[in-house]
């Protein structure tokens, strides 16, 4: 569990995420993805929201690589959760890329958002190579 | 950690992006870059990126930004050494994310500048040698 709280703790996440993906035995592509997918949302974590954590977890079984990031954070929560998926709306500056950007590199994306918090699930699911 | 930026010579500055630069490090290294160019009147910018291995949303709009504000100021910006592997995913995530001239390698991204440079230096609107014959 990696605390997110500073821009430094971005740094941290992504390059833990990149680990994760290469133990596995992925390429640096999958790498890319995921460890960028990870900033994404630790960014969002860190920037809209009071304090967050990111988990980490391989759960790879005898047919597939299942990398697994959970973004976690206890508010304020995504007012609307369809409009902040939608490409170009973004309430802090940036190019509203992040999270419509975030789903497109992963092959699983979960979100659910309340006042109480947002909780983002992305997964990169490979078959494994006989 | 502070963005240390070379002077290449009279008209060209260089800067190379590490990989663990944080986002205040990348906010500060914006300012920093746009004050020097302005303070010394650079010509052309080259930006290194080629120890990236995460250009995210973030990363590229400060890319695309920087470019945008030195250019109002007068000097040519070129990005180099962007990662196969980050272009990939740059283009994955949304097609417009970098949006700035870039090229292989710095020696190239250069070249590239010496052009930018000389076009931006030809009068808008001068005649020529065809409307003179």
């Amino acid at each position: 569990m990696l605390e997110l709280r500073s821009s430094e703790d971005i740094v941290r996440a992504r390059l833990a995420a990149r680990d994760l993906v290469r133990q596995a035995g992925l390429g640096v592509m999958d790498q890319t993805r995921f460890a960028t997918a990870v900033s994404e949302l630790g960014r969002n974590a860190v920037r809209y929201a009071t304090q967050g954590c990111c988990e980490l977890l391989d759960l790879s079984d005898a047919a597939h690589l299942r990398l697994q990031a959970r973004v976690s954070d206890s508010g304020p929560g995504i007012p609307d959760v369809a409009l902040a998926m939608q490409d170009g709306y973004s309430t802090g500056g940036s190019l509203g890329a992040g999270l419509p950007g975030t789903r497109r590199l992963v092959d699983l994306f979960e979100i659910s958002s309340s006042p109480g918090g947002t909780q983002v699930t992305v997964q990169i699911v490979r078959r494994r190579r006989p | 950690m502070r963005v240390p930026i070379l002077r290449l010579n009279a008209r060209v500055l260089i800067v190379v992006l590490g990989a663990d630069i944080t986002d205040d490090s990348v906010m500060e290294f914006q300012n920093d870059l746009t004050e020097r160019v302005a303070k010394v009147q650079a010509r052309g910018v080259v930006i290194d990126v080629s120890a990236l291995d995460v250009v995210d949303s973030f990363m590229a709009r400060v890319l695309n930004d920087s470019a945008r504000m030195l250019r109002l100021l007068g000097a040519e910006v070129v990005v180099c050494g962007l990662q196969p592997a980050v272009a990939m995913t740059l283009v994955e995530m949304g097609s417009k994310l970098v949006d700035v001239s870039t090229s292989f390698t710095l020696e190239r991204a250069l070249q590239l500048l010496d052009k930018l440079m000389a076009m931006a230096d030809q009068p808008r609107g001068a005649p020529d040698a065809a409307s003179h014959a």
